[in-house]
């Protein structure tokens, strides 16, 4: 009888509570009223739920999600996958980048609400069976990093590199990953690392 | 980010019919996202397009048609582009990153908003972003602003390097209005001046939606080139940029193109320059004397005349690169 439960919730003393609170705030002054409404505004958005489904890492998701959510919101908040990092969060430093249907994109730039059906990769969906990807390894052997932040977001981006054919030369390497930004000054070893798995 | 409903239309007539007030359509969502995270756009609706446009590059008898949704490496990666519109191809990859130009398409590549400072910064004025609060660039930081067409209220400049190559091979910009009618606009006239209404950035009418950009026919393919100076070597908006093309005939210049971005409020292009340049011996002197006549036609700010210096020397590098080859891609 979840009515009665319902009802138990906004017992007689809420209801006294309640109603004499909205009484003292019609007694305040107007600029006052104003204020409680921004800021009850500011506290109680009306979000827009939307259902969604997708694959991320061969699995599938279906899932109710505020329309604001960006991919790696959805990523990190909701489904707990925190290995795609939040650097900028505004698609300056590449930490987020992840494969969308096998093209590298930025997730921090992506509305979850558009990848109904779509295939999503993150650096979790990369080993295979407990064995780490060939890029993985090379980041390992030639040290592709320091402090590892951007390190998700670079081995992501090194494999579509590979993908794509974008490392004839170390000038072009360094172009093709010119979207991903480290920090530490990792670049000749992600650009070795990257060399060793094109070869 | 303020909240708002999503709708998702399957073709432009179902997305003409969604009854929204203050509604927004997005596609690759590279600069729309950003904006509402910094609350400078805060629609109350989003209106994705990608499903009701067309993503294809197709060839037509007298030139190529990109489809709006065709993503910036799409069309950077295209075999027919590479090999007839080679221009275009280079423009697209001197801008953003490898993960942006998967997302960003072409039609939202025209729409994008400036990277002035003073736009993105919601505690300083902007008459683009705020209507009659002011520009602050006018007589501050002045790195990122425009040397020619600004105005008194707005001194932003476009920041796309697509546009210019588009600009450069006369593009048409083909549209669908909310009534369903279709449209023309020459590229030449879709990006405008600020003058004194910098909130508007193109002449596409209210709710109409780009659908396609065609590129006419040229014999440019050989002789291109895209020069762009910025801050750092890649990944970076351009101070000043260089489309040129030429179509040689016994040593001597048959038809040229040349147009510049980070110079104005729109791509621009130099006819005084290219008028010169039509007739006359394809040399670095020649070369020279249409990158002065361009400079001497700027109206710099008082902290950006470096950018007429980074204009004479884009465009005399543009067009001696031109002249080597074109196979830089």
């Amino acid at each position: 009888m979840t009515n009665q439960q319902d009802s138990t919730k906004y017992s007689r003393r809420f209801f006294i509570k309640a109603s004499s609170a909205f009484a003292t705030l019609s007694l305040l002054p107007k600029t006052i009223k104003a204020l409680y409404k921004d800021v009850k505004e500011a506290l109680f958005v009306k979000k827009e739920i939307i259902p969604l489904s997708l694959r991320i890492n061969k699995k599938e998701y279906t899932l109710n999600i505020d329309s604001r959510t960006t991919l790696l919101d959805l990523l990190r908040e909701n489904l707990k996958l925190t290995g795609t990092k939040k650097g900028c969060d505004h698609g300056q430093c590449g930490a987020c980048t992840v494969h969308l249907d096998e093209k590298r994109i930025l997730s921090c730039l992506t509305l979850a609400a558009t990848l109904v059906n779509k295939d999503v990769t993150t650096i979790e969906g990369l080993a295979n069976d407990g064995s780490l990807h060939p890029m993985q390894e090379a980041f390992l052997e030639h040290d592709g990093y320091q402090c590892g932040y951007c390190t998700s977001g670079q081995i992501m981006s090194a494999v579509a590199c590979v993908n794509e054919g974008r490392t004839t030369s170390t000038e072009e390497i360094k172009e093709f990953m010119s979207g991903n930004i480290c920090r530490c000054g990792a670049y000749n070893g992600i650009t070795n690392a990257i060399k060793s798995v094109a070869k | 980010m303020k909240p708002f409903r999503y709708h998702s239309p399957k073709t432009v007539t179902s997305a003409f019919q969604i009854e929204e007030e203050e509604s927004q359509y997005i596609a690759g969502g590279t600069n729309l996202v950003d904006l509402m995270k910094k609350q400078i756009q805060e629609p109350n609706a989003i209106i994705y397009v990608n499903e009701a446009l067309f993503a294809t590059i197709e060839l037509k008898k007298k030139g190529v048609q990109i489809n709006a949704m065709a993503t910036n490496s799409d069309v950077a990666e295209n075999n027919n582009i590479k090999k007839d519109y080679p221009l275009i191809a280079q423009a697209i990859l001197a801008g953003a990153s490898p993960q942006i130009r998967n997302m960003a398409t072409t039609g939202g590549n025209l729409l994008q908003r400036t990277r002035c400072p003073y736009f993105y910064d919601t505690s300083l004025p902007c008459n683009k972003r705020k209507p009659n609060s002011g520009c602050g660039a006018l007589n501050g930081h002045q790195r990122m602003a425009g040397i020619i067409g600004n105005s008194t209220s707005c001194v932003a400049v476009h920041p796309s390097d697509f546009c210019v190559a588009l600009i450069a091979l006369d593009a048409k910009v083909n549209i669908t209005k909310k009534d369903g009618s279709q449209d023309t606009i020459d590229f030449k006239d879709f990006h405008r001046l600020p003058e004194d209404q910098p909130q508007k950035d193109t002449n596409l009418p209210e709710q109409a939606l780009i659908t396609s950009i065609f590129i006419p026919r040229n014999n440019f393919k050989n002789n291109v080139a895209y020069v762009k100076i910025r801050e750092r070597d890649s990944y970076a908006f351009a101070l000043v940029s260089t489309a040129a093309a030429l179509e040689l005939k016994n040593g001597k210049i048959k038809k040229v193109r040349l147009a510049s971005g980070g110079v104005a409020h729109k791509p621009w292009r130099w006819k005084t320059s290219e008028n010169f340049l039509k007739g006359r011996q394809a040399n670095r002197k020649n070369f020279e004397e249409a990158a002065r006549l361009a400079a001497a036609e700027t109206k710099p700010l008082q902290h950006n005349t470096f950018k007429v210096a980074l204009l004479e020397g884009a465009i005399t590098e543009a067009l001696l690169q031109s002249l080597s080859n074109s196979s830089k891609i």
